[in-house]
């Protein structure tokens, strides 16, 4: 056994910066992953059969297929088609389109559980049918929704560590610069790990507290 | 589109997905086991056991598979621990898939009702006895289902095993996709193999589940 | 002098910072009918589960036949005590809890089969002879899903009945079913007051302890407030307590 922390606290400075671009990323692909996945589970719900119809073959294969093999697509796929974009745009937006699909599964559940009178209650305001929608059902839609879509931003975040291998800044790709120089990759990892057990469990926390919060809401 | 490169690719990605295949029956295998012994412990009567168990599955799902896989095997031969990539992946997907299964199972287990146990117990059967005949056929069809959702989950985070050189579906798709310029093509193959393995073990699962289901005229 | 069937001494039993039995002493002979009465929380239910163990007594101890129920085991060895002694004692529960996985006959034979030691063919005619007797020898094949509650709680005491048990136990059985199964399920145990099984039964019908049962026992607050013949405790209850709560119940 051969192990020595010591070595970490010097690289202090370059996990915090990682920690900081996995918090980043998890933000952005997060709220992507949501305003992407409400609009795929309104398509879903209210557009017309052969729209439905097509957007079925992409969720097929984004729940069928690995993020990472995913996030290779995106990262050579766009770029063959002559896109030139960031690898950071690209990652971001990978994980976030995959984590959009998962969303709008359960946040299509959760719009259809909103009770006929609710709309009908909209309606008879003399809402239309878009002022309805916006104001009675989707609000509580998204308040059911929440537990379910917190679990999924946890996992999320999780994932995100995979952007790394097509070479996005974020912790694990940081801890890989310090190994490359100190050549001790478990004292790094078990930090890496360490670090993301915490903020996973300060994340938790916030879903559970907004969760709480919203709970007379449902 | 090159009809040759399709070929050669279809072919090439058939033998990654055996690789595929084997490291997801290896990881599941081991995964169904040590889910198994995670939820006999959960029920221990010591809770130094049980908070254990618990503190073990909680890190398991709060830290990344691939810094688990790296923690495995990059750091493994530092406190002596020297496995192979395909060991090493076997090693980290069985066991971080199953801290997911054990809180499936454990689900499965809470959902029959306590009466069912105070019943059993009351007719004077044993704890085990009782697990045995009365709990789990009540939910032995709801724990399949949860170990085929997460059998699915493995299959797809098999392709971290890439990362380690291990010539998977994913390290070969994205190793063609580099040298061919046709990512789309070599993707569509790729996702195709997956998701015929997806579908295999799809079916094989709700076979199992039809199998253990209550009768129809035992349901509510 | 006869060993009593039942007996609790100085019975406790506390649930965090709630004690429910404040010790409670208790003797049922062989063939005796007890009803215990009172308001819900007065620890009756909590009473009938610390018999079987159902729930673990904090003090005090619990007599069947002469064997201590709560023995000072360890592990093993008190779990194997536990359970055989349950099988002399068995209790219908309020929301019938039949094996819905298992037919109505599957059952009832399943405890002497597995534990008594019964063949099938034993066990078939055991279980056959009591469906005949609550009335459902018809149902034997069926699930307990295709049951009505009167019919489920019926076979519940079958089942219940199929272990010969020395005791019955039964809590608040006819308070999960509608208004118009309930004589049914009355019948059955009327049946079996006249054979003079030893039975303790909790409930909240007046009517019916007051005409099956031969001891009455009135609990609130985890105590013993009154004990005596129905007729007696009915109509002449000398506790206030007693008194308000028989006035509320028999008023109607």
């Amino acid at each position: 056994m051969n192990l020595d922390f010591s070595v970490v606290p010097p690289f202090a400075g370059a996990l915090a910066i990682g920690a900081l671009w996995t918090i980043l990323i998890t933000a952005l692909a997060g709220a992507i992953s949501l305003i992407v996945g409400i609009g795929l589970a309104l398509a879903r719900i209210y557009a017309p059969g052969w729209i439905r119809a097509l957007l079925a073959v992409p969720v097929f294969i984004i729940l069928g297929t690995p993020l990472l093999l995913q996030l290779f697509l995106v990262y050579y796929g766009l770029s063959q088609l002559g896109l030139r974009l960031p690898a950071f745009f690209t990652g971001v937006v990978g994980l976030g389109l995959h984590y959009a699909v998962y969303n709008a599964d359960i946040l299509r559940a959760a719009i259809l559980s909103v009770e006929q009178g609710q709309y009908e209650a909209g309606r008879a305001l003399g809402f239309g049918r878009g002022a309805t929608l916006r104001h009675f059902v989707l609000p509580q839609a998204l308040y059911r929704a929440l537990p379910q879509i917190g679990n999924n931003i946890l996992v999320l975040l999780k994932d995100s560590v995979l952007v790394s291998a097509i070479g996005i800044m974020e912790l694990v790709l940081s801890a890989q610069l310090a190994i490359s120089r100190t050549f001790r990759p478990f004292e790094f990892y078990i930090s890496v790990a360490a670090i993301f057990y915490l903020i996973n469990l300060a994340l938790e926390w916030a879903l559970a507290r907004i969760t709480r919060r919203t709970e007379a809401m449902r | 589109m090159d009809l040759d490169l399709i070929m050669r690719t279809t072919q090439f990605l058939g033998e990654a997905a055996l690789m595929t295949l084997a490291l997801t029956a290896g990881s599941l295998v081991l995964g169904i086991l040590a889910a198994g012994a995670i939820v006999v412990a959960r029920l221990s009567r010591w809770t130094a056991v049980r908070a254990l168990v618990a503190a073990y599955v909680s890190v398991m799902r709060g830290t990344p598979l691939l810094v688990q896989l790296f923690v495995l095997y990059f750091g493994g031969p530092q406190i002596g621990l020297t496995l192979s990539p395909f060991a090493a992946g076997v090693v980290t997907f069985g066991l971080n898939i199953a801290a997911y299964m054990s809180e499936g199972l454990r689900g499965a287990i809470l959902s029959v009702d306590k009466g069912q146990t105070e019943a059993a117990r009351t007719l004077g059967f044993g704890r085990l006895a009782t697990m045995f005949h009365f709990i789990l056929p009540q939910c032995a069809a709801l724990m399949i289902r949860s170990l085929g959702v997460n059998a699915v989950i493995l299959i797809k985070g098999t392709a971290l095993i890439s990362t380690i050189g291990v010539v998977d579906l994913t390290y070969s798709a994205q190793r063609i996709m580099t040298s061919s310029s046709q990512p789309f093509e070599v993707f569509g193959i790729a996702a195709a193999y997956y998701m015929l393995i997806v579908f295999g073990l799809t079916r094989i699962m709700r076979l199992a589940e039809r199998r253990f289901a209550l009768p129809d005229e035992a349901r509510a | 002098m006869m060993t009593p069937m039942v007996e609790l001494k100085g019975l406790r039993k506390v649930f965090g910072r709630l004690e429910v039995l404040r010790g409670i002493d208790m003797s049922v002979d062989k063939g005796q009918i007890l009803s215990l009465i009172g308001p819900s929380g007065s620890g009756k239910s909590t009473l009938l589960r610390s018999v079987n163990l159902l729930e673990t007594p904090t003090g005090g101890e619990v007599w069947l036949d002469g064997t201590r129920v709560n023995a000072d085991l360890k592990g093993l060895a008190y779990e194997r005590h536990v359970n055989g002694l349950r099988r002399e004692m068995q209790m219908v529960f309020q929301q019938f809890n039949l094996f819905p996985h298992l037919t109505v006959m599957q059952n009832l034979t399943i405890g002497p089969m597995k534990l008594l030691g019964l063949s099938k063919a034993e066990a078939e005619a055991r279980g056959e002879e009591l469906l005949c007797k609550v009335g459902l020898a018809e149902k034997a094949l069926a699930y307990p899903a295709r049951l009505s509650g009167g019919q489920k709680q019926r076979v519940a005491i079958a089942r219940a009945l199929a272990m010969r048990p020395k005791v019955m136990l039964f809590d608040e059985v006819t308070s999960a079913l509608d208004p118009e199964l309930v004589d049914e399920v009355n019948a059955v145990m009327k049946d079996l007051a006249a054979e003079h099984i030893t039975m303790l039964i909790v409930t909240h019908e007046m009517r019916f302890a007051a005409e099956v049962t031969d001891w009455a026992v009135f609990m609130d607050e985890g105590m013993v407030v009154e004990e005596g013949p129905p007729d007696r405790l009915f109509s002449d209850p000398e506790h206030p307590r007693t008194r308000s709560f028989l006035r509320k119940h028999l008023g109607a």
